[in-house]
Order: structure tokens, then C-alpha cells, then sequence
């Protein structure tokens, strides 16, 4: 219980200054849960790129600096093929490219590098990234794509009666909301029920033992990639379809470190939870403790979200150094 | 047969300990110095130098700050360039509101500003580890990112954030052509690379190549880590600061919050990843190939004569840069320096075959 | 598989991408092969050397990518059907900035000695990149076309001698659209106490308007909310649940690249009447509204100099370049926004390089001269229908105090199809600019110790 004290402080403090602005009435109450509801949308698309992650992590070891382009890449096949055919058909052509982008990556970056520290690992996986941005550009182009989930883009408007003036709903977010809920449910269930899953978490335990129980590293790899790049591809439409699709989208995937950092690099719970709070405090802070903060110090502008976030993470850090469902690091001296 | 230390024999602990102790070592330094002060301000095109050679010693001059802090120490950081943004603005309100300050005064207390900084972000490094701290740093990015873009006393009130600065008189001495700053630079970064070196192979720097190898043993032997750390990180923000005040100062001229962004620390860190981790050559060596290859990626095209649109020139640059990364990391982890060090090691059995 | 191997694959990987690209390339080059030709004709004399600073790649990519288009199209036209400038062949050379300063700068470093007297003038379609370029331009004597961009101060030519805002500034935009919505209101008196939000990209371009906007507030009563959006801008729900708080009666965007398609989208989602959102002269295009889809019928932004459509120069052009197969872009593309404006800055060089003509000969001409040229520049209607450019252009008359030559914009609004131009024209109130110019334009100068020009004694 004692190890716990720090982090039920610091959720206290968070939670406080969370309901604070309902508490002093500086906002209507409809308002206040329309940032929290857009928090938590936010913080579910954050979750979708971080748990690619964490896959890749929590597999291989390796920290996957080029998730961010893989969402782009992937969001560009599809916003791209799907010009010429169904949506359906762009999606399976699109987890087909990924897995062949999974197995290139396997081949040519991880499997020389095997047993190299972890810089160099990251440094390979930006290497990775820069080549995908150009590579998707050159083959896909460098103009706003657009997914077309279908969904209208207008928002409804809900429990008018009880808050005065509705509080607004956007039906694609909550789309990605119930998409991110049944991919997570899938994820959960291939990796506790069936072979392959079985034979990721043994990997993700003990490389060494998993090998010498007969496990193909490679191959279990070559796996772990291509359900990370199927994750990307499901960011990516989803993202995609909100935002359009652009290269900017893989600077997006830098709002996912928070949360994979908050969250612990090695947990998939970790990841959803480090994400709705990464989200809902970023939003929260922007709205209401930025203009308190322009105001004191006579700054231009607010924009505090880019490094609020990175903030949270970081004091959360403070309290529980390898995240809050990550793996103790233990050394041997 | 030419690099062999035969015959040479020191006689006092001084010409033990010198930092070239090998004769043809010394010639070759010493020369090499020569060229660049004599020969290449003469030789060397506008151009050349403000592309190439002034872009190059200041980002050598951060290189080789942050490669003590990764290379030495082992504490990664991805958001170095706020240490950079730090010095730059740190100097630019110095020279603006004390104007009779030397600037060499300027840019050593823009440093400290670094430092001071660089040990604020990096209290962290004393709870976390490894590459959860990678990331935190990053908050060290966003945040100066924000911080220089918002607070508006940094910019002097400037209604477009953008700050810009004049040519600097150093004791009468107008620094504004190209050959100028060059020469400036080359003395600024002799200077700090000689201590660099002295740091490195003094007792801090002992303390944090243990800290770097095995941070537990090092306590249990009596190294504090918050000593080794946080003078790690300060002593490598000192640096970045005083690269950030002359990269705005020599090579920007005028520049604005999203100059010293997450590209320019991702950028520092590919230097002494290719270069070589915890090697001060090895800070050179990745200093001039980030600074060269993206003009050679975009020139190659040209000079084979095919006609490709910009467009595609600058994905290719990526894509190419990309895949060099990958290549040199599976090639040569430790960078060009071990390649270097290897290539001496074969210069002292050459010509002879072993 | 050994060491050496991984190499060799990873290479010929590498390779084939490459080729790959280049061959793709190719296929797009069968309709370019000019540029080709036009780098080998740098070489020779007779000839005026253009840098092109473009940005195709990145997050400014769909913004930069027609004009681009359109500005590398007039040149190619003036060499096709006019045989050059008065028979001074054009040549140019792009380079890719992706809208970055330092790649800006090496550019123009590496740009400006080409050709036989040098770059003739730099259109960097950057603020940013305008700011640094201003600096060297004292020393290096080559001018700045910043037609609707770069710095508002540098319309006073006696400070700022090589920078020319043909056409106006941020200070006149924001002036311009305080009006509109003042007449919308019934006179801008009427302004006072309502809400003006500026949601604004966070870099020296997206600010440059808030001081205007600030000198407007205290002169009308409104009350301005400023929202700043980070680089690249595709984050912007916080922005607008803001807006969605404080419910302002207008939005001005001022926005770039993604980021103002990202706001008309959060405008839907929020709910904010698109109609109430004014976009500068650079969020109002077409890459900015249709990724929005059918919400962004009622959008409204600045139209400057060129409004979209086809006039008599796109016939030229359709005729003289892309039925020869030397087309830069797509040609369904002719006659966007964004493809008019470059064609029309290009425009604006060319007829600098004609008029310095006149006064230094029919030969190619360095950069000092190319500036006497920009600083009398006479568009006149006339002009501007020998051009092919009626309604495409407004007149511009410049001389050596006034660098801008025009502070004239209207609006246009969306409809979901095409921009539809509103009647109203508006002019930028001098009288409330010239003041702030002033004062800016001398603080820079003192700043940056610079002599201030006598325009007087240089026109004898």
C-alpha cells in the first residue's frame, strides 16, 4: 500500500484540478462535459497509435519510432485506393501492403540489428521513418486525401433537458470510440486465446526462453509488425476520416509518446488508460487553465497542450518511473 | 611504417598525459589547424561557407555537447534543441539589453542560461531511466517550443515572434562577411573541443562513463549520480547553449520560435548516432555528414543529368537519408570514429600486409 | 544470411526505390521535359534567371503545389508565346524550401549567383522565410516580391529598399475584413462589445495581423480572442471548443497548409456557422474547403488580385504550354485560386524585369536594376488587359516609398461547388496603417542600424 501513496497523491491532485472548473462554476456544466467528452475521443485516437507501441514493445524489444508513419502510410493506401475501389476492398489490399512492410522490416532493420542497444534500435526505427514519409509520399502524393467512413460529419445534439443548450456529440468520434473498444476486445483475445498469442506473450517475456522452447523469433516478429501495422491502419482510417489525410498526420503519432510513457511501455491496459488521460487532460488544461495562465503572465496565446501532456506524463513518471502498468526494471550490477 | 610511435619516448608526465601523444599525430592536427585557418578562408567559395562550413562547426560545437551527455554519460535526451533555443534567446536579450556586454561575455552566460536549464530537465534523470527519459526530454522540447513563442519579453514584445539580430564588433573587429564568421567559429570551436577533451578524460568524465556503463556499481563505488548527472546535463546544455547563440547569432541571422524544433534535436542526435557515441572525433564526423548530405541528395540528381521534379528530389532525400541511417547503424554501430580508429590501426602495419 | 549480403539487398532496395521514383518521374516528366532544357540554357547568355522557391512536400504541400504550378506556367508562357522578355529568355530553377526557413535560406544562397547576372527577384511564399531573406537582401541587392505576405511594415520602401508586399499586406487583409464585417453589422461602430476570435497559425505569418487587429479593438470596442495553432495544425479541438465557449460573433482564420482545412472541419463538428468564419487571403482556396466536404458551403475569405477562374491568359497558356505537353500541373487544376496568384506573381516579376527594361536596355539585368523596375511599376487597366489578365488583376503603382502599390482585396464564398465573388472591394485604411508602419519600419531600422533612403535625391 505504501508504494501506492505516491501515485493515489498525485491522481488526487489531477482529479481535483479536473472537477475544479465545475466546482467554482467558471463553466456551465454542459460545457464542461463536452471537453471531457472530447477529451476522452482524443485520448481513444492517442490510444489506437500508442498501442502499436506497445505491441512492438512488448514483442521485440524495440521502440517503434516509425508507428507514426506507418499510420500515415497506411491511411494513404487506403484514402488512395479506395479512389479506384470499395472501402473494403482498399482496407484488406491496405493490410496486405502493411504485412509486406512488416516482413521488409523484419528482413532488413531488425534482424541485423539484433542484440543492439536500445538507442540504436530507436535511431533505426527513425531511420524507418523518414524513409516511409518519403516513400508514401512519392508513391501516394503529398495532397489532403479524404476517407469516406460514411459517417456524417454534423454534430447531435444531446440530454438538452437536463443541461441548457445540449451538449454536443460528434457521431465519428464516437464511431472510433466503438471501433477502438472492439479492436481492443480482438487484441485481448488473440493474445490470450489462441496459439500465436500465446507464443507473443512468451516472447515478450523472455526472448531467450521462448527460443529454446522452440518459438520462431523471426517469424513471431514478422507477426508482431503486422498487427501493429493492422492497428496503424485502423488509426489511420480512423484519424483519416476526421482530419483527412496528410502527411501530417505521422507528427500526430508524437502525441502518443505521452501516453505510452504514462501508461508503461509493456501494457496494453496501459496504453487505453494512458491515452483517455493524456487526453482528457490535455484538453482540459487547454481550455481552462489556459486562459487563467495567458491572463497572469500576459502571454501571447494559449497552446499549452503540446507540452501539458508531455507534463502529466512526466510527473506520473515521477511517481512510478516505468509508467503505470510497466514492468519494474530490474538490474543486475 | 610512417604511424608508429618508435623512438618516441616521454620523459615527463606532462608529455605523458598530452592529448596527441604521437608524433605524426601532433604534425597532422597541427596541420590540419593551419589549412583551416590559412588556406580555406582563401580558397573556399561564399557558398561553401555559408552552407557547409559555418552550419557545420556550430552544429559540431552541440554535437559534441550532447554526445557528452549520451556518448559519456548515457542518459539519452531527444530535446536538446531547447537547450539550443535557450542559449540562442538567452543571447539575443543579453546583446539587446546590454549592448556594451562583449559577446564573448554574452554567449558564456548564454551557456549558463543553457545550463541551468539543461539541469532543471534534467532532474528527471535521477528517477528515470533509459528510454522512458528519452521521451520525458521531449517535454524539455515542447515546452521551450511553447515558452519562446509565448512569453513575450523573450521576443522583445516583437508582434511576429521573430527576432532578428545585427552583425557583432568583437574589440573592433566587424564579424559580417562569411570568411569572418568562419574564422570566429573555427576558434570558438578549437577552444571548446580542447575542453571537451580535458573533461572527458578528467575524473568527472570517469564518473559518468561509469555512470553510462553500470549507474548502480557507480553508486556503490561512491559516484553521486546526482553529481554525474545533473553536471552531465548541465555541461551538455552549456554547450548547446553556446551552439544555439551562434547558430542564431553567425548562421540564422533572424529566426523564429520553430527554428530550434524537434527536427534540429532528432538531428543532433542522428549526428553522434553516425559520428560515434562517446567520441569527440566522432561528434565531427557526424556533424559533417548530416550538415553535407542533404545538399549532395540534392545535387546528385543534377549532376547525373536526370530531371526529376523537387518534389520527388526531396522524398528521395528522405527516403535516401532514411536508408543511410539504417545501413550505417546495421554497417557500423559505433559510427564513423570506430571506422576511423579502425583505419589508424591498419595505417600503423601499412604498407606492410600484418 | 551474412553481412555483406544484408548490404547488397538493402542497396539494390534501395536502388529499385529510387528508380522507382524516378522513373515515375519520368512518365510526369515526358510532359516537362523544359526544365531539363531550361537548366542547361542557364548556361548562355540573353537569358534572366528565375528562382522558383517552392514547396510541394510536407504539410504546406497542398497549398504550395498550384501555386507553384501557376507561377512556373507564366514563365513558361512569357518564353513560349512572347519569346522571353522583349527576347530575354526566361530560365529557371526550383527549389524546395517545405515552407522551413534554414532550407529557404540555403536555397537562396545556393540560387542567387545563378545565371549570367544573377537571381532577378525571390518570391519565397513564406513570412518566415521572408524575414530571414530581408536581412541579406541589404547586402546581397537582390529584391523581395512578397505579394500579399512577408512583413506588413515593409511597405515603406525608405526602411525596407528591396522588399515590395506588392498588392498589400497582413495589415491591410485584417483591416479589410474589420470592415466587412463592420458594414455587415451596419457600420463599424456597431462593432462595439461583439466578439472577434483570430485563429491563427502559430509562426510570424499567423501573427503578423494581431497588431492591426488590436489597433482596430481599441478603436471600435470588440473584443479580439486570440487562438493560436501549432505547427502543422492538425490539432485544433481544444481551439474550437474554446470558440464554441466564448461563442464570438466572427472567426478570422489565418491559416496555412492543413491547418485550414482542419478548421473549417472542427467548425462543422462544432457547430460554428461557417458563414461567420472570414479566412485571409491565404486560407481560401480550394484545398482548404473541399476536404470538408459539403459543411463548408457558406465559408467566406479575401479575394487578392486573382479570384479563380479562366480568363484570356489560362486560354494562352492551355494553348502555348500544355498543348505542347510542357505543363507543370494537372490541367484541370488551371484557374484555382492559389494557381491564379502564383501566375499573377510571376506576372508582377516579369513586368518588373520590363519595365527596368526600359531603362537599362533590352539585355538581361542584375538585381539593383530589376528593383528600379519593381519600385516604378505602373499596372494600369490598360496593362492588365494587354496582359489577358482582365479580372484577374487590380492596378498596382509603385514607387519609392510605397512598395505595395495597391491595398485592395474583396470576399468570396464558397458554395460547395466554386467561390462565388461578392461585390464589395474594399480598400485598407491608410490612415490608421501608415502610422503603425511608421513606427515599425523605424524601429526595425534602428534595431538593425540601418541608413534610411533618400527617395528624393535616388530618383535623380
Amino acid at each position: 500500500m505504501k508504494r501506492h501513496v505516491p501515485v493515489l497523491v498525485l491522481a488526487a491532485v489531477l482529479l481535483a484540478g479536473l472537477f475544479a472548473p465545475l466546482v467554482l462554476k467558471l463553466s456551465a456544466p454542459g460545457f464542461w462535459t463536452e471537453v471531457l467528452l472530447g477529451g476522452l475521443m482524443a485520448g481513444v485516437l492517442y490510444s489506437l497509435v500508442a498501442l502499436g507501441f506497445v505491441l512492438i514493445f512488448k514483442a521485440s524489444g524495440v521502440f517503434n519510432f516509425a508507428q507514426g508513419a506507418m499510420v500515415l502510410f497506411a491511411a494513404l493506401a487506403v484514402a488512395r485506393l479506395s479512389e479506384r475501389m470499395p472501402l473494403w476492398v482498399a482496407i484488406l489490399l491496405a493490410v496486405a501492403i502493411m504485412v509486406a512492410l512488416a516482413w521488409l522490416v523484419e528482413r532488413l532493420v531488425l534482424r541485423p540489428l539484433v542484440n543492439q542497444e536500445g538507442v540504436a534500435l530507436l535511431m533505426a526505427t527513425l531511420g524507418v521513418t523518414y524513409f516511409l514519409d518519403g516513400f508514401g509520399q512519392t508513391v501516394w502524393g503529398s495532397d489532403i486525401y479524404s476517407i469516406d467512413l460514411g459517417i456524417a460529419r454534423e454534430p447531435v445534439m444531446v440530454l438538452e433537458k437536463v443541461f441548457e443548450g445540449g451538449i454536443l456529440i460528434n457521431r465519428d468520434d464516437v464511431a472510433a470510440a466503438v471501433v477502438a473498444i472492439i479492436l481492443v476486445g480482438l487484441l485481448a483475445l488473440f493474445f490470450q486465446k489462441t496459439a500465436t498469442g500465446r507464443a507473443l506473450r512468451a516472447v515478450a517475456d523472455d526472448h531467450q526462453a521462448a527460443m529454446s522452447i522452440g518459438i520462431p523469433l523471426n517469424r513471431i516478429w514478422v507477426i508482431v509488425w503486422s498487427v501493429a501495422g493492422i492497428v496503424a491502419i485502423v488509426a489511420g482510417v480512423i484519424w483519416g476520416g476526421k482530419l483527412g489525410v496528410q502527411f501530417s498526420i505521422s507528427l500526430v503519432a508524437l502525441k502518443a509518446l505521452p501516453v505510452v510513457i504514462l501508461g508503461g511501455f509493456t501494457s496494453i491496459p496501459g496504453a487505453i488508460l494512458g491515452g483517455l488521460i493524456i487526453g482528457v487532460g490535455e484538453k482540459m488544461a487547454e481550455v481552462f487553465l489556459g486562459p487563467p495562465l495567458v491572463q497572469m503572465f500576459d502571454l501571447a496565446g494559449g497552446g499549452i497542450e503540446n507540452w501539458f501532456a508531455y507534463m502529466l506524463a512526466l510527473l506520473f513518471l515521477l511517481v512510478r518511473p516505468e509508467g503505470l502498468f510497466g514492468e519494474k526494471h530490474i538490474d543486475r550490477v | 611504417m610512417l604511424y608508429r610511435e618508435n623512438g618516441q619516448f616521454k620523459s615527463t608526465y606532462a608529455a605523458d598525459l598530452q592529448m596527441l601523444p604521437i608524433l605524426q599525430d601532433r604534425l597532422f592536427m597541427f596541420g590540419l589547424i593551419a589549412f583551416a585557418f590559412l588556406v580555406v578562408p582563401f580558397a573556399a567559395s561564399d557558398y561553401l561557407f555559408l552552407s557547409i562550413l559555418i552550419p557545420f562547426l556550430i552544429l559540431t560545437v552541440a554535437a559534441i555537447g550532447l554526445n557528452l551527455l549520451v556518448g559519456y554519460c548515457g542518459q539519452i535526451s531527444i530535446g536538446h534543441a531547447a537547450f539550443m533555443a535557450v542559449g540562442a534567446y538567452a543571447a539575443y536579450n543579453l546583446w539587446l539589453r546590454v549592448p556594451w556586454m562583449n559577446f564573448l561575455v554574452v554567449l558564456v552566460l548564454a551557456g549558463f542560461c543553457a545550463a541551468a536549464a539543461g539541469m532543471i530537465f534534467g532532474i528527471p534523470s535521477l528517477r528515470i531511466k533509459g528510454l522512458y527519459l528519452a521521451v520525458a526530454t521531449l517535454a524539455a522540447q515542447f515546452f521551450s517550443d511553447w515558452v519562446f513563442a509565448r512569453v513575450k519579453w523573450f521576443t522583445d514584445y516583437a508582434h511576429s515572434g521573430s527576432v532578428s539580430t545585427a552583425p557583432i564588433d568583437l574589440f573592433g573587429w566587424t564579424i559580417d562577411t562569411p570568411t569572418d564568421k568562419y574564422l570566429f567559429l573555427l576558434a570558438v570551436l578549437i577552444v571548446f573541443t580542447i575542453l571537451a577533451k580535458n573533461l572527458t578524460r578528467g575524473h568527472l568524465g570517469r564518473a559518468w562513463m561509469a555512470t553510462r556503463d553500470m549507474d548502480v556499481a557507480a553508486e556503490v563505488i561512491g559516484i553521486r549520480p546526482v553529481y554525474a548527472k545533473l553536471t552531465a546535463f548541465a555541461i551538455s546544455a552549456f554547450y548547446c547553449g553556446v551552439a544555439g547563440a551562434l547558430w542564431g547569432f553567425m548562421y540564422l541571422g533572424a529566426w523564429e520560435p520553430l527554428a530550434f524544433n524537434l527536427t534540429l534535436s532528432l538531428n543532433l542526435l542522428f549526428m553522434i548516432i553516425i559520428g560515434g557515441m562517446g567520441s569527440i572525433l566522432g561528434s565531427y564526423f557526424g556533424a559533417a555528414f548530416i550538415v553535407a548530405l542533404p545538399i549532395i541528395l540534392n545535387q546528385v540528381p543534377q549532376w547525373f543529368g536526370i530531371p526529376i521534379s523537387t518534389a520527388t528530389a526531396s522524398h528521395l532525400e528522405f527516403m535516401i537519408f532514411g536508408a543511410l541511417i539504417v545501413l550505417f547503424l546495421i554497417l557500423e554501430p559505433h559510427g564513423i570514429a570506430r571506422l576511423w580508429a579502425v583505419g589508424k590501426e591498419k595505417l600503423r602495419l601499412w604498407p606492410f600486409p600484418h | 544470411m551474412n553481412l555483406k549480403l544484408k548490404a547488397g539487398l538493402a542497396c539494390v532496395a534501395l536502388a529499385l526505390a529510387s528508380a522507382g521514383a524516378v522513373a515515375q518521374d519520368k512518365a510526369a516528366a515526358k510532359k516537362a521535359p523544359a526544365k531539363a532544357a531550361a537548366k542547361a540554357e542557364a548556361k548562355g547568355s540573353g537569358e534572366q534567371f528565375f528562382p522558383v522557391l517552392v514547396y510541394r512536400t510536407g504539410p504546406y504541400a497542398p497549398n504550395g503545389v498550384p501555386f507553384a504550378n501557376g507561377y512556373v506556367d507564366y514563365l513558361k508562357l512569357v518564353n513560349a508565346r512572347d519569346g522571353g522578355i522583349n527576347g530575354v529568355k526566361i530560365t529557371f530553377e526550383e527549389c524546395e524550401t517545405g515552407y522551413a526557413t534554414d532550407r529557404g535560406v540555403e536555397c537562396y544562397e545556393r540560387l542567387k549567383g545563378k545565371g549570367p547576372t544573377g537571381a532577378t527577384v525571390f518570391q519565397p511564399l513564406s513570412t518566415g522565410i521572408t524575414f530571414a531573406l530581408t536581412d541579406k537582401s541589404f547586402s546581397d541587392h537582390i529584391p523581395l516580391i512578397t505579394a500579399g505576405y512577408g512583413r506588413a511594415d515593409s511597405v515603406d520602401g525608405t526602411v525596407f529598399g528591396w522588399n515590395f508586399p506588392l498588392g498589400g499586406t497582413y495589415w491591410d487583409a485584417a483591416d479589410m475584413l474589420v470592415q466587412h464585417v463592420g458594414k455587415k453589422e451596419g457600420g463599424v461602430d456597431k462593432l462595439k462589445g461583439k466578439k472577434i476570435a483570430l485563429v491563427y497559425h502559430d509562426s510570424p505569418y499567423g501573427k503578423e495581423p494581431i497588431a492591426l487587429l488590436q489597433e482596430r479593438a481599441k478603436m471600435h470596442g470588440y473584443q479580439l480572442l486570440l487562438l493560436p495553432v501549432t505547427h502543422p495544425g492538425v490539432e485544433q479541438k481544444a481551439t474550437w471548443l474554446q470558440i464554441r465557449q466564448n461563442r464570438p460573433d466572427y472567426v478570422f482564420l489565418w491559416g496555412w497548409g492543413v491547418m485550414n482545412s482542419t478548421s473549417v472541419k472542427e467548425a462543422i463538428a462544432t457547430g460554428y456557422p461557417r458563414e461567420k468564419m472570414y479566412g485571409v487571403w491565404w486560407s481560401g482556396a480550394e484545398p482548404d474547403v473541399l476536404p470538408a466536404g459539403e459543411g463548408a458551403k457558406g465559408y467566406n475569405a479575401l479575394v487578392f488580385l486573382a479570384p479563380a477562374g479562366q480568363g484570356a491568359v489560362h486560354k494562352d497558356i492551355i494553348r502555348h504550354v500544355y498543348d505542347k505537353g510542357q505543363g507543370t500541373g494537372k490541367k484541370e487544376d488551371i484557374g484555382e485560386v492559389l494557381y491564379n496568384r502564383g501566375l499573377v506573381s510571376a506576372m508582377m516579376g516579369v513586368e518588373a524585369v520590363k519595365r527596368a527594361q526600359i531603362r537599362y536596355g533590352r539585355k538581361p539585368l542584375k538585381g539593383e536594376q530589376v528593383r528600379w523596375g519593381l519600385e516604378n511599376l505602373a499596372i494600369d487597366e490598360g496593362a492588365i488587359k494587354r496582359l489577358g489578365l482582365n479580372g484577374f488583376m487590380t492596378p498596382i503603382s509603385t514607387s519609392c516609398v510605397e512598395h505595395a502599390g495597391g491595398h485592395r482585396g474583396g470576399i468570396h464564398i464558397w458554395d460547395g461547388k466554386k467561390w462565388n465573388v461578392q461585390k464589395d472591394v474594399y480598400e485598407a485604411d491608410q490612415s490608421i496603417l501608415k502610422p503603425m508602419i511608421r513606427a515599425s519600419a523605424q524601429k526595425y531600422a534602428q534595431e538593425k542600424k540601418l541608413t534610411i533612403r533618400d527617395c528624393a535625391k535616388e530618383s535623380q
